[in-house]
């Protein structure tokens, strides 16, 4: 249909008293519609013949624009005649004249306040079922935990080790380099900032402090949670579109048992590991950074850790790990369950776990400072 | 009948590493007929089918479309050629992200000028002439069942006004009522607007029903091709296996009865 560009479709009309001659020439193809189709559509309910007989070329949008223009003035109570059609084309204008579908006109009516209303309490509703259903997975976890400890047997340790493979040793490298930079990172601003009081020296509490207490541990996890979360949804996502798990149950295993306890669990004895070394690395990288900007010795540096940094940070940091642990495993896993049966789903709730995982951990840990102050911890 | 052939393959050869899946295959397509193409699995319907469209670029031979080259064509003749081609892929490879009318929509915004109620309404009618109610284009194709996604396909393919389809097992994964219904729409369309239907299939059923020709892949070519009557005859164990088997009797009797 290359070739159209130069041929046209041409409409000429006679109005008569009574009547009006239609006479359709040229070729009316999908092509051509957007220049004759206007000229039809103007057209006021009246009795109209059309003629047919010059027509070259017509294609099913030809031929819509003519069974349209009849059913408008069949509807206006008119009467339309075809004449001289073509064998083939009235075969065309009956199919599609038959397969003209008969289509309400459109009302956009703009949203009112109660459909704004209604929406957001939708908005709401979802976020409660959602945070019952993760309170249900974190229930189903412990549950089928404490069925492994009666029921050795059921549990797989050979599961539990490799997924402590992919989450904790795989991660060490990245965790490792991203608590040096961020150690390096402190010392570097802390100087800054101190050198003018002539308080350098309180760049190592600055260090110890900020990463023993909250940065070692949160950014691990947030960078746990890039990772993991998204392998958890990613893994028991695909099982789940290819009816894996329904095959699972039919089998008598339990998903929860066989998918969520060796993925959550290893996670709950990784997470504490990684935040650990976090807590080294970041160290290393403060020191390093203060003996080359501040000219602190490690020597000086270890002295100073070991007199101005009470142990109770370094606990305040671990033991939120094993919180953020259970969110990041128990997301994970939801967000997998509640892939659907299409490859669109498991990418859509691959990305939610993410920024699940990252807000939920980002929200526990303002939790656990409100909660650490009011102690007095 | 004119036999004009809208579609000639001549001596195509299409190689995957070591594996010739296809060697000196000759095939001739006419215009206006419905041609079913049938062969036992891996022998290289689809890669046939992919080589015709330009999907996969054959090792050697010649593709001729509507009288030209279409292998040696430069690209905007190419494209030329593929507006005129429509291809339903097996599962309907419609967009996920857009709705079946969107979908339908797509090769209609190729041509200059036409208005998006334009666009609707057309697309609208190809929904209705695939067999689907005009509501359903308001649908993801997730929302769909496989029948009505291999339907919204067809329609995507009909959009422009195709003078060749290309279907790849139109009715696999169909139930028998779905099937038949599938078969009869390809029929009608074929007949109403004129098409040259190509047709990768398994289902005898279909081949009867639609089929004005068959040709079988065996071999590395195109063994042999007529229509039913004369596959009956064919005495080549894989063909004879294939049209005397107990599901073809079943499907002949089928077609003896209703007639």
């Amino acid at each position: 249909m290359s070739d159209t560009g130069s041929v046209s479709a041409d409409v000429h009309i006679t109005e008569h008293d009574d009547r009006r001659d239609l006479t359709l020439s040229g070729v009316l193809t999908v092509q051509t519609l957007a220049r004759f189709h206007p000229k039809l559509e103007e057209l006021s309910p009246k009795n109209t013949r059309i003629e047919l007989s010059d027509i070259e070329r017509l294609d099913t949008a030809g031929a819509w624009a003519i069974a349209t223009l009849q059913k408008r003035m069949s509807k206006a109570g008119c009467h339309t005649e075809m004449r001289g059609a073509d064998p083939s084309h009235a075969d065309l204008l009956k199919t599609v004249s038959a397969a003209l579908p008969d289509i309400p006109d459109r009302k956009v009516t703009p949203p009112t306040w109660t459909d704004r209303l209604d929406s957001i309490g939708r908005a709401v509703a979802g976020g409660g079922v959602f945070a019952l259903e993760l309170c249900g997975y974190l229930g189903l976890f412990l549950a089928r935990l404490g069925r492994a400890f009666i029921h050795p047997r059921e549990f797989r340790v050979t599961a539990l080790v490799h997924h402590c493979q992919e989450v904790g040793l795989r991660a060490v490298p990245i965790v490792a380099l991203m608590a040096f930079l961020i150690g390096v990172v402190l010392a570097f601003q802390g100087s800054a900032q101190l050198r003018q009081f002539g308080a350098e020296v309180f760049v190592v509490d600055l260090i110890a402090i900020s990463i023993l207490r909250e940065l070692g541990i949160l950014l691990t996890a947030i960078i746990v949670a890039g990772r993991t979360a998204s392998a958890f949804t990613a893994a028991i996502g695909s099982m789940k579109m290819r009816e894996e798990i329904d095959a699972m149950r039919t089998l008598g295993i339990d998903p929860a048992m066989a998918l969520f306890v060796p993925r959550i669990l290893a996670l709950l004895l990784m997470l504490p590991i990684l935040g650990l070394i976090a807590n080294i690395t970041g160290l290393l990288g403060g020191a390093i950074m203060s003996w080359v900007e501040l000219d602190i010795s490690p020597a000086m540096f270890r002295t100073r850790l070991i007199e101005g940094t009470d142990i109770s940070h370094v606990i305040v940091g671990l033991v939120k790990a094993p919180v953020f642990a259970l969110i990041i495993g128990v997301v994970g896993c939801h967000a997998g369950m509640k892939v659907g049966n299409n490859a669109e789903s498991l990418g859509r709730m691959t990305s939610a776990a993410v920024v699940t995982a990252i807000f939920a951990v980002i929200v526990a840990d303002a939790l656990f400072s409100i909660f650490f102050a009011q102690m007095g911890v | 009948m004119d036999r004009e052939a809208i579609i000639s393959v001549r001596g195509l050869r299409n190689q995957f590493g070591s594996n010739v899946v296809h060697d000196n295959l000759d095939l001739d397509v006419w215009r206006g007929e419905v041609l079913g193409v049938v062969g036992g699995s891996g022998t290289g319907k689809s890669v046939l089918l992919r080589s015709i469209v330009g999907l996969l670029r054959p090792t050697a031979g010649h593709i001729k479309m509507f009288g030209i080259d279409a292998l040696s064509a430069d690209e905007e003749t190419r494209i030329a050629i593929d507006s005129r081609n429509g291809v339903m892929f097996q599962d309907g490879a419609l967009f996920s992200s857009l709705t079946v009318r969107e979908n339908v929509e797509v090769p209609l915004r190729m041509i200059p000028d036409l208005t998006s109620e334009l666009r609707r309404a057309l697309a609208d009618l190809k929904i209705s002439m695939a067999g689907l109610p005009w509501i359903a284009g308001n649908n993801y194709p997730s929302e769909l069942s496989g029948g009505m996604r291999k339907r919204a396909g067809l329609a995507r393919a009909l959009a422009l006004d195709p003078e060749i389809v290309f279907l790849d097992e139109p009715t696999a994964g169909l139930d028998p009522i779905g099937a038949s219904e599938f078969d009869t729409l390809i029929r009608g369309l074929s007949q109403q607007l004129g098409l040259t239907v190509f047709l990768v299939t398994h289902d005898l059923d279909t081949l009867h029903a639609t089929c004005d020709r068959i040709a079988v892949l065996a071999e590395k070519r195109v063994l042999v091709t007529g229509t039913m009557s004369e596959m009956l005859d064919v005495d080549h164990p894989w063909v004879h296996e294939y049209f005397h088997g107990p599901r073809a009797r079943a499907a002949i009797d089928a077609k003896d009865r209703t007639g």
